[in-house]
């Protein structure tokens, strides 16, 4: 029935017509994960008996007449969000069988919305990295070339995405976590606002830049997700009370008079030729549809980089604190003593990217460090979130590059970790400010996909998403698939 | 500013993460990498910045002091690696 070619907005219209069940539609996508996961390796857990009975609960709902955006269509979870009954791993041995004992709130929502969890994807452990190379669970390919990496963390989700084997995911962005995959695998992701998403029951790497949001095959469906997981939440004391829009209705909100910022700093020889080509193209596109093109100043991508890779990791160093062998997860074998049992646990537990970033973190928080590294850090995000207030006087949106290069190969980086920073230095400063960002793809360069940014001021999901589908609804980058996974799984 | 093995062992120590000793250097050598990438942050321009610490300052929130989740102790101790009559073991910590 090649129901995986199909958009949300089609997959629902099915559903409401009875064309097809929530049942068939699970069991489509379910074999398609059998079929095809093997390879690809972007699912950690996959649930096919809870699905099916989400989906039956789902047909019921729907033959009762209820209505709803997502009741009876499928989904992955990153790895990250509690869901109460079946495992949460992060992608770390440290929670290897871990089960939590409650929902983390999107999940709830989406539960309460009756979309259909087929199962929780692959990722960097705790979130820390950009390649899905540092997982337990082991690396994830990129369905557009096996040689490749999906990105990270959210490589998982990426890469199922763009496989096709569930029509969307979620995913989380801390420093550039769903843009980044979603370029690399040819997808369309959105990183909401800071605060627009509860955090509760996402398992934290770094609070103060920690951020749910959508990976799909386009902006429509990401609005369609988003609309479901977003809203203020008591029980996550960072969440916004800002009401939400409707951004499915905002969607086609016209571009004319829109002025789009491009920043001369991210447009330099540290870019890719070809992935400036391409971003050069969908700037043309978006011009022809009524935008215009403004020059601005994004300085201090560096400096970002640097404050975030001592933030982060100074968050993760107290976050992570809360995993000590005793009151969840793994715990070491035969300890002789107490810090024994501490350091035992944490060291063969937590992989070497996470141990790193919790060294560093700890570190920049010590007496004597602290004021030198961590509020310096501190600091530079005042600056950061202060270069975005003055370009946003200039331009709506700003657009540029997600990354400095389509994937690389599986591999290329491992060895050094500064260069694998380096990936992320488009991503993290709208993290630090705390603003929205999407991917969506634009090309290709040679045979891997080539992902475009758009970053707003802060709660203008709405016009990023519009911008997005208006480009999406003139161009068919957004529905272009890796031709190994195009066919029906038998 | 770098760190040597020394104060890798102490950091280890506060981080609670056992080393192996044939780790250490190589660890030194990422550690001080991403420690020289963080030189940029002696740039005198932020001097007189204040510190940032979340995206909109906010302040934390503050609710009404009732008791809102009920007693479950048995469920979140069911993940605990080693739990005795609803309490978490450890090794013996006094003699």
């Amino acid at each position: 029935m090649s129901y995986h070619l199909k958009t949300l907005t089609e997959l629902r219209a099915g559903l409401a017509s009875r064309a097809f069940s929530a049942r068939e539609l699970a069991t489509c996508f379910l074999n398609r994960m059998a079929t095809h996961d093997g390879a690809l390796n972007s699912f950690i857990t996959q649930t096919p008996e809870q699905a099916l009975a989400a989906a039956d609960l789902a047909d019921k709902r729907l033959a009762a007449g209820e209505e709803g955006a997502l009741l009876g269509i499928p989904y992955a979870h990153k790895d990250i969000f509690c869901t109460a009954g079946i495992r949460t791993t992060c992608a770390s041995k440290m929670l290897g069988d871990w089960v939590a004992p409650y929902d983390a709130t999107v999940h709830q929502k989406l539960n309460a919305a009756g979309a259909v969890m087929l199962g929780k994807t692959n990722m960097d452990e705790f979130a820390m990295g950009s390649s899905n190379e540092n997982s337990a669970f082991g690396a994830v390919k990129n369905p557009w070339d096996h040689s490749a990496v999906p990105g990270g963390s959210s490589g998982g989700s990426a890469a199922a995405v763009a496989a096709r084997l569930v029509p969307i995911a979620t995913g989380t962005d801390t420093g550039g976590s769903i843009r980044q995959p979603a370029a690399y695998c040819g997808i369309t992701g959105i990183r909401p606002t800071y605060g627009r998403v509860s955090r509760y029951g996402m398992i934290a790497y770094a609070s103060s830049l920690d951020q749910g949001g959508v990976l799909a095959t386009s902006a429509a469906d990401c609005a369609v997700m988003l609309q479901v997981m977003a809203g203020h939440d008591p029980r996550d004391s960072t969440s916004a009370n800002v009401p939400v829009p409707d951004y499915v209705a905002q969607l086609n909100q016209p571009l004319a008079g829109l002025r789009i910022g491009v920043p001369r700093q991210w447009f330099t020889s540290g870019l890719d030729v070809s992935v400036a080509a391409r971003i050069d193209d969908a700037l043309l596109e978006l011009e022809a549809l009524g935008a215009t093109r403004v020059a601005i100043d994004l300085p201090d991508a560096e400096l970002a980089l640097a404050a975030y890779y001592l933030i982060a990791p100074a968050e993760a160093s107290s976050n992570l604190s809360r995993f000590d062998g005793v009151r969840f997860g793994y715990r070491c074998a035969n300890p002789r003593d107490l810090n024994d049992l501490y350091e035992r646990s944490r060291s063969e537990g937590f992989g070497p990217e996470v141990q790193r970033r919790i060294l560093i973190g700890t570190y920049a928080l010590s007496a004597g460090y602290y004021d030198a590294f961590y509020v310096r850090a501190q600091r530079a995000r005042r600056q950061i979130s202060a270069n975005f207030a003055a370009a946003f006087a200039r331009c709506d949106v700003i657009a540029g590059p997600v990354a400095p290069t389509v994937a690389f190969n599986l591999g290329a980086h491992s060895s050094d970790p500064v260069t694998m920073y380096l990936e992320d230095i488009y991503t993290i400063p709208v993290n630090l400010a705390g603003l929205p960002g999407m991917s969506i793809p634009v090309g290709f360069a040679g045979t891997r996909p080539v992902g475009m940014q758009l970053i707003g001021s802060a709660f203008t999901e709405a016009r990023l998403l519009a911008v997005a589908h208006h480009y999406q609804q003139h161009t068919d980058w957004h529905q272009r698939m890796p031709a190994a996974y195009r066919e029906d799984a038998v | 500013m770098s760190l040597n093995a020394t104060q890798l062992k102490h950091v280890a120590h506060l981080s609670r993460i056992a080393l192996d000793e044939a780790k250490i250097p190589a660890l030194v050598v990422d550690l001080n990498a991403i420690l020289a990438f963080a030189e940029q942050l002696q740039d005198s321009r932020l001097d007189a910045l204040a510190p940032m610490a979340h995206p909109w300052d906010q302040s934390q929130p503050l609710r009404a002091d009732e008791v809102t989740e009920s007693d479950a102790r048995e469920a979140l101790q069911r993940g605990a690696p080693a739990v005795e009559r609803g309490l978490f073991l450890v090794p013996k910590v006094i003699e």
